[in-house]
Parts: C-alpha cells; structure tokens; sequence
C-alpha cells in the first residue's frame, strides 16, 4: 500500500508540475505581451513595467519564479480588473463549491438508488425506464439542457425562480449539472450490482433465510459501491468543466462564469491561474478516489 | 473367429459390460437428424445476426444513414446558401429576418403573388436572413465530420502505440505507459480549452487564406488536441487486447514458422482485437462531437459563418424566448447524433465484445 501510494503521490506531482509548464509556456507563446500597446508607451516606462512583472528575464528564469509564486499562493494579477488573482478564486470558487457539492451529492445518492432498483427489477419496467433515461440524460450536451431547463421551468411553467444572487435557487443548476454524472452513476451501479447479486455468498445468505432487505444492503449494496468510488475522481472533473456551462447559462458568479469570461477578455494571467487551480482540483480528486479505492477493496492485491 | 457382438459371453454377473441385445442399429433418417442441425457461423456473422435482433441499434443505423444521406445530398439541390442572405428578385431580401419554419417574408410574398415559384424555408431564416435549414445541415455536416475525424486521429495513434507498447512489453512498454500514464492524468478539457485559446492567437494570421481557414483554428487545435491527449485510453485499450492475445498458441505457431513481428500483429493480433477496437471508436465519436459543442458553446468554436450544431445552438439562447425553434432544431439534432451512436455502440459491445458473448 505505501509503495503504492508514494508511486501514485509521485505521478500527481509530475502531472500538475507538466500541467504548470504547458500552461506557462503556452501562454508564453502567444504573440504580443500584455503591455504591448498599438500607442507604444514611453519606453522607461515600458521598462519599468517589465522589471516589475519580470518579463524582462529569459522564459525559464520566468517559469521558475512562476512557480515559486504559484507554491506561495500568489497567482499574480488580473489584466482586466487589477485585482489579485487568489482572492477572486477564493471568492468564486466558493460559490461553484455549494452548487458543484451539492449536484455531486445528488448525483451519487440518486445514482445509487436508481442503479440499485434497476438491477433489482431487470429487464421489468423501472429498469427499462431508467436505463432509457440514463441513456437520455448522457445523450444532451449540458449548455443544451440547462437553456432548456431555464426556457421550459423557469421562463414558461415559472414553477423555479431564476437564480439571482441575493436569493439563490439552486434547483435547477444542480439539475443540469448532476444529470450526467448521476446516469454515469446508475449504470455503474447497476452492472456492478447485478455482477455481485450473481455471487456465492449472496445466495448462501439467501439460503441462511436473511431478510431481503438486509441482503441487499449489508451484503450486495456495500459491495457494489466499491467500483463507484473510481468515478468519483472524473465526476469532480465533469462538474468542474460542466460549471463552466451552467453557470454561465444561469449567471451564477461563481468559477466556471470567471473561467469563460476571461477567455473572451483574453485575461491571460487569470486563464493560466484557474486553468491551474482547476487541474490541482481535478488530479488531487483522482488521486484520493484511486487511493480509497485501494483501501476499501479487500479484493486488491499490492504488488 | 468372427467377431459377432450377440454372441459375446458376459465375464461375470457384476460386469458393466453392455448387453449389445438392448440396442438397435440407427436407421438412416435418424443419422440424418444428427446432421449439422444449422449451418457454421462466423464470428462477424453470428455478431451482425445478434445486432440485427437489436431494434435499438437498428433504429440508430437507419437513423444514421438518413442523417448521412441528408446533409450529402441537400446541399447539392437547395437552393439557399449558408452563408449569403435569402435574395428576392436578385436583390437582397431584408425583410426575411428571424422568419418561424415555412412562412414567408414580405418580399417573397409580393412575389409569390406574381406568379413566381420559392422554396420554403423549412426552419425558418436566422438574424441575418438566412435559411436556416441549410444551416442545420452544414452544422450537421460540421460536426459530424468533427466526430469522424478526431476519432480517426485517437484511432490511428491509439492503434500505433498500443499495438507496439503491447507487443514489444518489457522495458519499452514501461516506458511507454508511464508517458501515458501521465497524459491521462492531465484534465482533457481543461486543456483543449487553453490550447485552443493559444492556437486561435498563434494559428490566426498563419492559416489566412489557406484551405483550413474556412473551418478556422479552434477546429485545427481540437483536433491537435484530440491527437496529443485522447488517444491514450484507446492505447490503454489496445494494449491490453494485444496482452492478452499474443499469449495464444496461434501466435506461438506463427512465430516459429518465422513470421516477423509487423506481420503477426497486422495478420493475427489485430483482427482479433478489431470488435473491441470498433465499438470504442463510435462510442468516441459521440465525445468528440460534445467537446466540439462545448467549445462552441465558451466561443472557441468553427469559424463564422461556417456553423456547426454547437454555435448554432449557442447563437440561439440569446432570444431564445422570441424564437425558441431555432435553439430546438439543432438541439435535437445534436441528441440524435449522440443517442444514435451511443446506441448503436451499446448494440455493437453486446453482439460482438467477446467478454459479454456467452
């Protein structure tokens, strides 16, 4: 297990170092730095601006004191507003955290119940309505569902408010948002849970005369959890891009609105920043779902 | 001594042996019946026969194939452009603006009533008084071949590198899946979005004029980026396909008969791992036309005017109270797609992946 978990460490280190590079130097390669003006300014003031941002030293020299700045907190300043960078991510990101907590939530309770009673009933109704609708559901890019959602409950039936800020109504958002991850969910659920309920000590338990409730929950559901856990790392992911999107369809200020606006403002520094924030976010969820993953399974080996 | 099966003495009481009187000789209608009772299938075979039974799948193809059909042949016969504005008399109709499906703009109607013949529009006309029909099916036609072309890029490269990594195993594979590895950990959207915004700045002003500049860029840096980063779970795939496949004794016998390497993974491994291979592939398409909406969607997307199905449904969330149809048609469209191909790549895992076949 620690070998393991040193050798997995390791890759997230290298991953997010690589993903700090390609963002750097990438942003590096676009023409024009952000004081290049089409009035060129005084050139002693053209200098100074460069000394104080440290454009004037070589590209790696910059990357390294990138760095350096990035393992302080220091993301540096916005192009557009002039603010720090950290305190609009700290700002934003804890608005996307509640919506994106609670579709992730939802997504894996809903996910959970539906995947069960799918496998419980197969091939009646309630499995073939879920599976259509979970095929539904994975069928619809997100910005297509929330703009319906919006047009059809909030605009139409009026049955949801619209969110705004002073009086936030989370419904709807976390609809979209948990849609795709929650069918991702109940299918994972399903095959897992059909694979177990096929298994000797299930029909031994059976035979034992326990109830059914509890052979489902104590002896199939626990286990069938297990492959769920390996998802959780690339829900993180889909509802961190997926905020994007819905956020930006509903107005909601959080992370995923700040993300799309800079890159129509073309806000390099506060593109690379939350690029990077964001690919911290998405690697550590992978590396934690992967290490519990490890931990919970007895069936695991470590070589 | 003849032999004589009636006549054979018993050794003794307890013997097993068998009394042959108990028998009779089969007569030939019965040896007919144990004749192959059907006729022997082919792997491909018995898989199209279990895909045919799939009504699902089926309705996917169809459906498909009438998509296909449709954005190939329109274009050629109708007779609105995507790009220009709906002309009345040679002159510019202006008065055909955001028009609901198959009414007519005032210009159209004076004309009309002249005794002259227009085409309807059928989704009605956009903001800036062009067909929308057409439009769909150029967007149709845009990300279709957006999903056909990235997943032929993951496809080539994900066949190449898995297909050597497996095969040569040892030190090579270590290396080559610690690089993978790593480029699967990388966040694959996070990172077609910066390269986008980077290659639409360094791309821009290289690609004027060229033949790419039509489809712009963005198009150019998600397929870049669909070549860089997505290829690594189809190698991921085939890897282990050619892993578990290169053990069998066929193999075995073709090397000792000499067969070089590139051989024996082009005639023996491959053809083996190729169902696996296809469904990966059309469940890939589905992605990469969904990476393509949610580019278009943050405005890194085709070019304008060359739509494709995620900028046109972009485009339309602006009024979408006023003129709801024109977010709808290529929504549908887009779910169509993507249904479609999910689909029919749940029907194509079900009757060819040798792990479900029982």
């Amino acid at each position: 297990m620690l070998k393991y978990t040193i050798k997995r460490v390791l890759l997230a280190v290298v991953t997010v170092f690589i993903i700090s590079a390609i963002t750097f130097f990438a942003m590096n390669a676009i023409p024009g730095g952000p004081f290049a003006k089409e009035k060129a300014p005084d050139p002693a003031v053209q200098a100074a601006l460069e000394a104080r941002f440290n454009l004037d030293k070589p590209v790696h020299q910059q990357f390294i004191i990138y760095l350096k700045n990035l393992l302080h907190g220091d993301f540096g300043i916005s192009l557009k507003t002039g603010r720090e960078i950290s305190q609009i991510i700290g700002e934003k990101f804890a608005v996307s955290a509640k919506v994106g907590g609670i579709a992730a939530a939802c997504a894996v309770v809903l996910g959970l119940i539906l995947g069960s009673v799918a496998a419980l009933c197969r091939n009646r109704w309630p499995d073939r309505l879920i599976i259509f609708l979970t095929t539904l559901f994975v069928s619809v890019p997100s910005f297509i569902l929330a703009t319906i959602l919006l047009l059809v409950f909030a605009l139409t039936l009026k049955w949801v408010g619209v969110f705004d800020a002073n009086n936030p109504n989370y419904v709807l958002p976390v609809i979209s948002l948990m849609l795709y991850p929650m069918s991702y969910i109940t299918r994972l659920t399903k095959s897992s849970m059909l694979d177990v309920l096929g298994q000797d000590y299930i029909r031994t338990a059976r035979a034992k005369g326990v109830r059914d409730s509890l052979v489902i929950f104590k002896h199939a559901l626990r286990n069938a959890l297990i492959p769920v856990i390996t998802y959780v790392g690339p829900m993180v992911a889909y509802i961190l891009t997926g905020s994007m999107v819905v956020e930006t369809v509903f107005t909601i200020g959080g992370l995923g609105t700040e993300f799309v606006r800079s890159i129509n403002n073309q806000d390099y520094p506060l593109i690379m920043a939350t690029t990077i924030f964001l690919a911290v976010l998405m690697v550590i969820a992978t590396l934690l779902s992967d290490l519990v993953y490890k931990l919970v399974d007895p069936k695991i080996t470590f070589d | 001594m003849t032999y004589n099966a009636d006549k054979l003495p018993k050794k003794n009481l307890l013997s097993l042996q068998i009394d042959v009187k108990k028998f009779e000789k089969a007569t030939d209608e019965e040896k007919a019946q144990h004749e192959t009772m059907r006729e022997s299938t082919t792997f491909f075979r018995d898989g199209m026969r279990k895909l045919r039974k799939n009504p699902l799948a089926m309705i996917s193809l169809v459906v498909l194939i009438a998509l296909v059909l449709t954005i190939i042949i329109v274009p050629m016969f109708y007779p609105y452009s995507y790009e220009q504005m709906i002309t009345v008399n040679g002159k510019r109709d202006k008065t055909a603006k955001n028009l609901a499906p198959f009414t007519y703009s005032k210009n159209e109607q004076k004309a009309i009533e002249e005794g002259q013949k227009i085409f309807p529009h059928i989704f009605g006309t956009d903001e800036l008084c062009r067909d929308y029909f057409i439009r769909v099916v150029y967007g149709a036609r845009v990300s279709l071949s957006v999903g056909l072309f990235a997943s032929l890029i993951v496809l080539v490269i994900g066949l190449l590198y898995g297909s050597i990594s497996g095969y040569f195993g040892g030190k090579v594979d270590m290396v080559m899946m610690r690089i993978v590895d790593i480029i699967y950990s990388l966040p694959d959207t996070l990172m077609v979005v910066l390269l986008s915004v980077v290659m639409n700045q360094v791309l821009g002003n290289a690609l004027k004029g060229s033949i790419v500049s039509k489809i712009g860029p963005n198009m150019i840096s998600l397929f870049v980026v669909f070549g860089v980063l997505y290829w690594v779970g189809m190698a991921r795939l085939v890897r282990g396909q050619i892993l578990s496949i290169k053990n069998n004794e066929y193999v075995l016998a073709a090397r000792a008969m000499g067969a070089k390497p590139g051989r024996i993974i082009r005639k023996h491994i491959l053809p083996n791992c190729m169902s696996v291979i296809i469904i990966s592939v059309a469940l890939q398409i589905p992605s990469a036309i969904f990476t393509e909406s949610f580019l278009s969607f943050i405005g890194l997307g085709v070019q304008a005017p060359m739509p494709s199905l995620g900028s046109l449904a972009n485009a339309a969330r602006g009024g979408m109270q006023s003129y709801p149809y024109k977010m709808v048609f290529p929504a549908i469209i887009i779910c169509l797609i993507v249904l479609s191909f999910n689909l029919l790549g749940d029907g194509l895992r079900d009757a060819f992946d040798p792990k479900l076949r029982r």
